[in-house]
């Protein structure tokens, strides 16, 4: 059979649509979020209280700033420039393992404290306040998967620029995997806000 | 001796190792007949499950399994059925091999991931079948998987929704696949306005697949963490709300009844065209209709939650825009009919799979507006009137629909044809079937019979009994189709390449298409239902198979 | 439209316009999380939610090109926000109007 030959918009409208299916696949969760804030304006006020604005925000400048270097990634390699192509998508990726660490001290201290779902410690917090935490966990872990796997197909792409198969020629890999990275970063510029500023 | 004359095209074996290059092949036509022998084995399980419950309903009481059987049975069939079988059914079988051929292209957009999408199928079925098996046995909780009770029942929840979850991811990459493949693949001179309407439902149908199936996807996780970690997600004591699991689970399950009916739908406005030997009429119209439904049919998903405690505000907004959804699909019925009018009709088997799609799918679309009124639906909501509308429109039309796609397609895959007399006949025992089977659900409903009730007072006996006789009835003629299209595999007349005189891509290629598809790119000149200078191949004069030449 | 083209967008944007962008959305990241501690009552989650949304909109048309790609792109990518509103809208028909809290 005849190798394809490769449509680099076909290949970028086909990541855009799989970037559709994760920003629903949250949505359903933004939905729960929605009308549960509705619901308990006051609990989840007091609740955002109790998480540390301090780390939600230096998370959110790590990811901003591994967003731009994933961007300047693509700029470099189509400008021919491989190696710092290469040098962008490490600190693109060390970035993001950065928001996991900040992100694993940030969930340790709360359950250190109790505060997980089913933990005793809050089975006798309001009902709102259970409820945002709830989804906080749920959302927060959900967005913590999306990072590590961001970070895999990153590392992979690394990998191709490395050994070749992704080129100033044809860079549509390296795009996409771009793609997938700053809809990690968007998700979170939405559940920044709406969990940790809304004290 | 007959097979050496006939050149097997893409089902020629390549010389390595059978299983490899049919497990592992990116070939749309092969990957179409894998989906296509998977979906009609789990449909074989489904109908004997939906026997063994009629056989449960035949008698109050115990009849031949426990209670906890029942919950299972039920259950069991209504995943089978869904996620296995009609969700996948046309747009993965009939769609990935016809959809490039159609486009006049060698392949789908991405091969290598459509691959995947099947083997996702396959690991989606497995973990799900698995559940029967393991932990505290099959689920009992209806598809619907309805919290609270999925977050406690003991049996095996966990394992079935998470193949649901594989389940969902290869109806979505099929999705993705088909919408950049009609996007980038068509082949010149085929503008969007030239496609075929088949093309154009499997687009509207890819939409849905790609911007619904992930809600339930994440509806689905909140199952398995719910029972693994107990967060308390839908648990009002903790903040929760039962109901907004409902939404979830319907903002995509209503959308996919239109995953399952739009490509049928296609299928029956490719065949009505070709048998009436006249375009269709109102093709555009029918193109928007298939993009209305796609959208309108994501509005109005809490028409399946009049009685759950929503807001009236909610049931009076989603009770109206039901209503507009009805439209579109009505429109399409009175399209293929004057379609047929003044035309020239050849009641071939595929036009009378065609034409009982559109009677059952009448009826049962009609009874789906008593549920659409909030009004009239407070009476009959979860009887068994619900289940007699859903099985007219999802087996009378969707089911139809496959069968018609069967019998249109059989020629063109196998190079033989069917007996045709035999054909038809199953066709009208199936549809004489289904009215046996399901038009008594409808006077159960009315007269209160719940569903999913395992037991009932003694009044309901009659019914229940002649919709187990229905039954019967569909499985006879279910089989007799089956046995006839098997037979037609290897012994039937053999045909060249267009034995319908159709006038889509499809048929300029030999049958079966040679693996390659298109030895150059077609320049498409006209529209997909033009006529002129097409007409049906005489029979191949070699070989006219044994007896089994049509009637 | 057929695939044998394999036009790539050499034109995309050059490194500085990338850094302007990041140091935008550092600033709307500050006016964010300042607009928070003012006690605006309801508007804070709607004030909230617009800096987020025109910070999602850099991102999504500079560092995610949309900007640069064409119409079909931006049409699709419309269509999938608009499911979600309609998604998360439509629920308040039933939850916002509850009869009992």
């Amino acid at each position: 059979m005849a190798d394809h030959p490769k449509d680099y918009l076909g290949q970028k409208m086909g990541m855009w649509l799989f970037l559709f299916t994760e920003i629903i696949l949250f949505g359903g969760l933004f939905v729960l979020y929605a009308v549960t804030l509705q619901r308990y304006p006051d609990e989840f006020h007091e609740a955002s209280k109790l998480l540390d604005t301090t780390m939600g925000t230096v998370n959110t400048v790590v990811l901003i700033t591994s967003s731009l270097f994933a961007a300047l990634a693509v700029t470099a390699l189509q400008k021919g420039d491989e190696k710092k192509a290469k040098i962008f998508l490490l600190l693109t990726i060390a970035l993001a393992a950065v928001f996991l660490v900040d992100k694993y001290f940030e969930w340790g201290a709360k359950i250190h404290h109790g505060i997980y779902p089913g933990s005793p410690d809050i089975a006798d917090w309001e009902p709102g306040k259970q409820a945002f935490f709830a989804l906080y966990y749920a959302m927060t872990g959900l967005h913590g998967i999306h990072v590590v796997i961001g970070m895999a197909v990153l590392g992979w792409i690394y990998w191709l620029i490395h050994v070749g198969k992704c080129t100033p020629q044809y860079f549509v890999a390296l795009e996409n995997g771009g793609l997938y990275w700053h809809l990690v970063d968007l998700i979170w510029i939405y559940l920044f806000p709406l969990y940790y500023l809304i004290a | 001796m007959a097979d050496a004359a006939v050149d097997k095209g893409f089902f020629a074996p390549k010389g390595g190792s059978l299983l490899k290059e049919w497990l592992f092949t990116t070939d749309h036509k092969r990957i179409g007949m894998l989906y296509l022998w998977c979906i009609l084995a789990f449909f074989v399980v489904g109908v004997c499950l939906g026997l063994a419950i009629r056989l449960e309903l035949f008698a109050p009481g115990m009849t031949i399994m426990t209670q906890k059987a029942y919950n299972a049975v039920f259950t069991l069939h209504g995943v089978v059925m869904i996620f296995l079988v009609v969700i996948p059914s046309i747009p993965a079988a009939f769609g990935n091999i016809f959809l490039p051929l159609q486009l006049g292209a060698e392949d789908v957009a991405f091969p290598r991931l459509n691959m995947f999408s099947w083997w996702l199928y396959i690991i989606g079925g497995v973990i799900a079948l698995t559940s029967l098996f393991t932990g505290g046995g099959p689920p009992d909780t209806g598809w619907t998987f309805y919290v609270p009770f999925s977050a406690i029942s003991t049996t095996n929840v966990s394992v079935a929704v998470i193949g649901v979850f594989v389940l969902g991811f290869s109806s979505i990459l099929t999705g993705l696949n088909f919408i950049v493949t009609i996007h980038r693949m068509r082949a010149e001179g085929l503008g969007w306005l030239r496609l075929t309407l088949f093309a154009w439902a499997l687009y509207a149908t890819a939409w849905i697949q790609v911007l619904a199936t992930p809600i339930l996807s994440i509806t689905v996780v909140l199952i398995a963490i719910e029972r693994l970690l107990g967060m308390g997600i839908f648990d009002p004591a903790r903040g929760g709300d039962p109901i907004l699991y409902q939404h979830l689970f319907w903002i995509y399950s209503h959308p996919a009844v239109y995953i399952m009916i739009l490509p049928a739908m296609g299928v029956i406005s490719d065949i009505i065209p070709v048998f009436c030997r006249k375009p269709i009429f109102g093709y555009k119209t029918i193109l928007v209709s298939s993009l209305a439904i796609a959208f309108a049919g994501s509005l109005v998903w809490a028409h399946h939650m009049f009685v759950s405690g929503m807001s009236d505000t909610a049931v009076m907004v989603f009770s109206f825009l039901t209503f507009i959804v009805a439209v579109p699909s009505a429109v399409k019925v009175f399209n293929w009919l004057s379609t047929m009018y003044k035309g020239s009709i050849r009641p071939e088997p595929p036009l009378i799979y065609a034409l009982g799609f559109i009677f059952l799918f009448a009826m049962g679309g009609i009874t789906g507006l008593v549920l659409g009124s909030a009004g009239t639906d407070m009476h009959v909501h979860d009887t068994y009137f619900v289940v007699g509308h859903f099985h007219f429109v999802i087996f009378g039309g969707t089911g139809m629909g496959l069968f018609a796609s069967m019998h249109y397609w059989f020629p063109k895959i196998y190079g033989r044809m069917y007996n045709k007399r035999i054909a038809t006949i199953a066709a009208l025992i199936i549809i004489v079937g289904i009215n046996g089977l399901y038009i008594p659900m409808y006077l159960l409903g009315l007269a209160g019979m719940p569903r999913r009730y395992y037991d009932y007072l003694p009044q309901y006996t009659d019914l229940h009994q002649l919709s187990t006789y229905g039954s019967w009835i569909t499985a006879v003629g279910l089989g007799l189709m089956f046995w006839n299209l098997w037979r037609g595999r290897k012994h039937g007349r053999l045909v060249g390449k267009n034995p319908w005189g159709a006038a889509t891509l499809e048929w300029t290629l030999p049958s079966p298409p040679p693996t390659h598809n298109f030895d150059e790119e077609p320049v498409v000149t006209h529209g997909p239902y033009h006529y002129d200078g097409i007409e049906p191949d005489e029979d191949r004069i070699e070989d006219k198979g044994d007896e089994v030449n049509n009637g | 439209m057929n695939m044998n083209t394999t036009e790539t967008n050499h034109h995309g944007p050059g490194y500085k316009l990338f850094v302007i962008i990041w140091a935008t959305l550092l600033a709307l990241t500050c006016v964010t999380v300042y607009a928070a501690q003012v006690d605006l009552g309801f508007l804070n989650v709607l004030v909230a939610l617009s800096i987020a949304t025109v910070k999602a909109a850099l991102v999504t048309f500079f560092f995610m090109h949309l900007k640069y790609e064409n119409m079909t792109f931006k049409i699709m990518v419309l269509l999938a926000f608009a499911i979600l509103a309609i998604f998360i809208g439509f629920t308040f028909f039933d939850t916002a109007y509850r009869a009992v809290g």
